[in-house]
C-alpha cells in the first residue's frame, strides 16, 4: 500500500505544481490582500469558526481550553495520520478542491513543498505575529520565516534538539569514560564490540536523523536565493558524517535493525545498545521500548567534531500553518500564536501529545523542570534546552524531502549490504532530487 | 504426474496426497502464523510484546488481555468503538445495497433483450480492471464540488458500486434463473420488480451471498478512499483508525499495543460473517460447477 501510495504522490506532486500555480491565480482575490501590505490581516467581525488537522493525540483537548476562553472563535480539530503517511497529500488535494482547512500540523521539513507550491498563508502582517518571534528558540523561527523579509507563514510548534541516550550504568561497568568527541565515540565503539554489543544502532531509514548529525556539523543541504534551488547533500560535513559512520558500519561496530521495530526495542531493553543518539523525544520511546532498563540511562550532550564545541543537531518538530485560502487568516493566527505560546496550552499538549515545545518558556514548564526517574532521576531536559540553544539556526530543508529521504535511504539500504557506501547513497540521492526540482518546475542551479 | 497413467497408481495416489496435504499445510501455516502471533501479541504488555517469546503466551496473559481490550475501547474517549461502528455501517449497508443494485443490474443484462446490452456490459466489466485506488482522487475532487468530502456519503456512496457483482450476477443469472419461469410468472400476472425478488433473487441466492462478502470485505477493507475523504475522525473506518494510530507509534509508544489488539478486534467480524455465510457460499460454488 505504502510503496504505491508513494508513487502516486510523485505523479500527483507534478500534476499540482501547475495546477496549483493556476488556482492561485484565481483564488486569490482575498489572498492577494492578505500577502502584502501592513493593514490587510484584518479581524473578521462576527463569529469564526476554524478548522485545525493535526495528528498529535489529545489535541482536542486542548484546542477545548481556547474554545471556552473564546466563544467567538471556535475551533474544530481534525485528525489523520502523521505527515507523510498521508495528511501531507491530503492538504495539497485540498488545497487544489479548495476546501483546505483554515490550519494545519506541517513538519519542518515539509514546510519548503508547501511554500513551493504556494499552500501557505503569509500572516506576517497579521497583530502580534511578527513581534513573537523572541518568544521562539531562534533556529525554529528561520524554519517558518525561509529567511525571507516581512515572512511568516507558520508558528512553530515543536522541535526535537539531540543529545546522547547513554547507559550510565554500562559505561561505568566497563570504566569506559562517555564519549565527548566523535573520536571518543569511535574510540567506545571499539571497545564495546569487543564485549559483544553495540555502542549504538545506524537507522538506515531515517535519513532525517542522518541529516541532523550533517546540521550538527554545520552542514546545509539546501539553500535557496532569487536565482533557484541549490541542492548540496555531498558537501564537506555531509561527506564527514558519512565517512564516520561509514566506518562503524565496516568494522561492524553499529547495529542496522530497522528503528522503533520489536528487533529494534528488544536490543534496547536487553542492554545489546549502549548509547542513542536521538532527539527529546526519544525518551519516551526508550521508557516504553526497554522498560526493563529504567533508572540505567543518562542523558548527555551529542559528542562534538571539536574538542570542546557545543553544537547540537536536531530531529523532528512541526509547525502550525494557516493554509492557503482560509477565510479568516486573522483569527488563524491568533490561535497558532496561543497554541504555541500559552503556558497551560504547552503543559497540556506536552501531558497528551508528548510535544517538546518550540517556545522558550518550555524550560518554565513542570513538566521539563524536575528529574525524570526512567534516567536515574536526571533532570534530562536540562540538557536538551541546552542543546536547543545550540542548533544552528540557518539549515533550511528541500521542497522535495519525501523524494529525496526514499532515494538516500534506499542508498543508505544498498550500503549497509555491501553495495557501495553511504557517500554513494547522499550522490545518488542529489541527483535524484536536482531531477525531481527539475520535473516539478522548480528553478535549481547546477 | 497423474496417476492414471501410472501402473502403481495406489502408491502414487498416497504421494501425491501426502505432497498435496503437505503443501495445504505449509500454506495454512503460513496464513495461520501471522494470525497467531496478532492473537498471542494482544495478551502482552508493551515490554513484553519485544521481551518475552513472540508466538507463545506469558503467565498474565488472560487478565493483560483484558486490560489491553479495555484501554483500547476507552483510549481517546472511546473513538475505536466509533471507528467499529462506522465499519460496519459502511460495510455492512454498503454490502447490502451494493449486492441488490449488482443484482438487479447483472440480472437485466442476463434477461431483458435491449439495445446496447453488451456495450453497457462491456464498460462494467473494464470498471473491473479500474483499481479502486486510481479512483480515489478523481472522487475527491468531485465530492469536493458538491460539497461533500469529510462526511459519511463520501465513503458510503462509491462503496454502493462493485463491476464485479455485476459481472457474477449476470453470469449466474444466465445460467440458473431459465426463461421459461419467467415467463410462467408474467403469464400469472407478476409485475417485473415482484418477479425479480420473489422468483429471480431466490434462484440468485449463492451468488448473492458471494457478492455481499466480496463486497463487504472489500468496504471493510477500504483504506485509500477514506484516508483521502475523511477529515473528522468520528467518521473514520476502524482501518483508518488503526492507520492513523500505527503512524504515531515512534511518538506515543503506548499506541503500539492498541494497534495490534485493535487490528485483531478488527478482524473478528471479517471471520463471523464469513463463518456464518460459509454455508451459502460453498453450496454457490457447487451448484455453478453441476450446470
Amino acid at each position: 500500500m505504502r510503496a504505491h501510495y508513494g508513487k502516486a504522490t510523485a505523479a500527483f506532486a507534478m500534476v499540482s505544481a501547475l495546477t496549483l500555480a493556476g488556482c492561485a491565480g484565481g483564488g486569490g482575490g482575498d489572498s492577494t490582500a492578505g500577502g502584502e501590505g501592513g493593514s490587510s490581516c484584518e479581524p473578521s467581525s462576527g463569529p469564526v469558526d476554524l478548522t485545525f488537522t493535526t495528528w498529535v493525540p489529545g489535541m482536542d483537548k486542548v484546542v477545548d481550553l481556547w474554545n471556552e476562553e473564546n466563544p467567538d472563535i471556535q475551533v474544530k480539530v481534525q485528525t489523520g495520520p502523521n505527515g507523510n503517511s498521508g495528511t501531507y497529500q491530503n492538504f495539497f488535494n485540498q488545497l487544489q478542491a479548495g476546501n483546505a482547512p483554515d490550519l494545519g500540523q506541517i513538519e519542518y521539513d515539509a514546510l519548503p513543498n508547501f511554500r513551493v507550491q504556494d499552500g501557505l498563508e503569509n500572516i506576517a502582517s497579521c497583530e502580534n505575529v511578527s513581534d513573537a518571534e523572541d518568544q521562539f528558540v531562534d533556529w525554529t523561527w528561520g524554519q517558518v520565516t525561509f529567511g525571507e523579509d516581512d515572512a511568516v507563514y507558520a508558528v512553530p510548534q515543536d522541535s526535537g534538539p539531540m543529545a546522547m541516550f547513554y547507559r550510565k550504568d554500562l559505561f561505568e561497568q566497563a570504566g569506559i569514560e562517555v564519549p565527548t568527541t566523535w573520536e571518543e565515540y569511535a574510540a567506545a565503539a571499539e571497545e564495546i564490540k569487543a564485549q559483544g554489543s553495540y555502542i549504538t544502532n545506524f537507522p538506515r531509514g531515517d535519513v532525517n536523523w542522518f541529516a541532523g548529525n550533517v546540521w550538527q556539523a554545520g552542514g546545509q543541504w539546501f539553500s535557496n536565493d532569487d536565482e533557484g534551488w541549490d541542492v548540496n547533500l555531498t558537501g564537506e560535513e555531509s561527506e564527514q558524517v558519512a565517512n564516520y559512520w561509514q566506518g562503524l558500519l565496516e568494522k561492524d561496530q553499529v547495529s542496522t535493525l530497522p528503528s522503533f521495530s520489536d528487533e529494534w526495542n528488544a536490543s534496547f531493553n536487553e542492554g545489546d545498545q549502549w548509547t542513542w543518539i536521538s532527539a527529546v523525544w526519544g525518551a519516551s520511546t526508550l521508557a516504553t521500548g526497554a522498560p526493563d532498563t529504567s533508572g540505567k540511562w543518562a542523558v548527555a550532550p551529542m559528542p562534538q567534531w571539536e574538542d570542546g564545541g557545543t553544537a547540537a543537531g536536531n530531529w523532528g518538530g512541526s509547525s502550525t500553518a494557516v493554509l492557503k485560502g482560509s477565510e479568516h487568516p486573522y483569527e488563524a493566527a491568533q490561535f497558532a500564536l496561543w497554541l504555541n505560546t500559552d503556558p497551560e496550552a504547552l503543559a497540556l499538549a506536552n501531558e497528551l501529545g508528548g510535544l517538546y515545545p518550540a517556545a522558550k518558556s518550555a524550560t518554565d514548564l513542570e513538566a521539563f523542570s524536575g528529574g525524570v526517574e526512567y534516567f536515574g532521576g536526571q533532570k534530562i531536559y536540562d540538557v536538551f534546552a541546552e542543546a536547543s540553544s545550540n542548533v544552528d539556526p540557518n539549515f533550511t530543508w528541500g521542497p522535495t524531502m519525501t523524494q529525496t529521504y526514499t532515494d538516500v535511504s534506499d542508498g543508505f539500504g544498498k550500503a549497509i549490504g555491501g553495495d557501495g557506501t553511504l557517500m554513494d547513497a547522499l550522490t545518488s540521492g542529489e541527483e535524484a532530487t536536482v531531477e525531481s526540482l527539475k520535473s516539478q518546475s522548480i528553478p535549481v542551479k547546477e | 504426474m497423474r496417476r492414471g497413467n501410472s501402473p502403481r497408481g495406489p502408491r502414487h495416489s498416497i504421494m501425491s496426497r501426502t505432497g498435496a496435504m503437505l503443501i495445504m499445510g505449509v500454506f495454512t501455516l503460513y496464513f495461520l502464523t501471522p494470525i497467531w502471533w496478532l492473537l498471542v501479541s494482544s495478551t502482552k504488555t508493551g515490554g513484553q510484546i519485544t521481551g518475552t517469546a513472540p508466538l507463545w503466551f506469558t503467565m498474565e496473559s488472560i487478565p493483560t488481555f483484558f486490560s489491553n481490550i479495555g484501554r483500547l475501547f476507552t483510549y481517546s474517549d472511546g473513538v475505536f468503538g466509533r471507528w467499529l461502528l462506522n465499519s460496519a455501517i459502511y460495510a455492512g449497508l454498503g454490502a447490502l445495497l451494493g449486492t441488490i443494485i449488482a443484482a438487479m443490474c447483472g440480472y437485466a443484462l442476463a434477461k431483458y433483450e435491449f439495445k446496447g446490452r453488451e456495450a453497457i456490459f462491456n464498460i462494467v466489466l473494464s470498471g473491473v480492471l479500474v483499481p479502486a485506488t486510481a479512483l480515489a482522487l478523481p472522487l475527491f475532487l468531485i465530492f469536493s464540488e458538491v460539497k461533500l468530502t469529510n462526511t459519511l456519503w463520501a465513503v458510503f456512496l462509491p462503496s454502493l458500486v462493485s463491476p464485479f457483482g455485476v459481472y457474477l450476477a449476470r453470469i449466474y443469472a444466465a445460467a440458473s434463473v431459465p426463461g421459461e419461469l419467467l415467463e410462467a410468472a408474467r403469464l400469472d400476472g407478476s409485475g417485473e420488480i415482484r418477479t425479480f425478488f420473489t422468483v429471480s433473487t431466490r434462484l440468485m441466492a449463492p451468488a448473492l451471498v458471494t457478492i455481499f462478502l466480496f463486497q463487504f470485505v472489500a468496504i471493510w477493507n477500504n483504506f485509500f478512499l477514506p484516508l483521502i475523504m475523511l477529515r473528522d475522525q468520528t467518521l473514520f473506518p476502524v482501518t483508518l483508525g488503526l492507520y492513523a494510530w500505527n503512524s504515531q507509534i515512534s511518538q506515543i509508544p503506548e499506541l503500539r499495543v492498541l494497534v495490534i489488539v485493535g487490528a485483531l478486534v478488527s478482524i473478528l467480524p471479517l471471520i463471523a460473517a464469513f463463518l456464518a455465510l460459509q454455508r451459502f457460499w460453498s453450496s454457490g460454488l457447487g451448484a455453478g460447477s453441476v450446470k
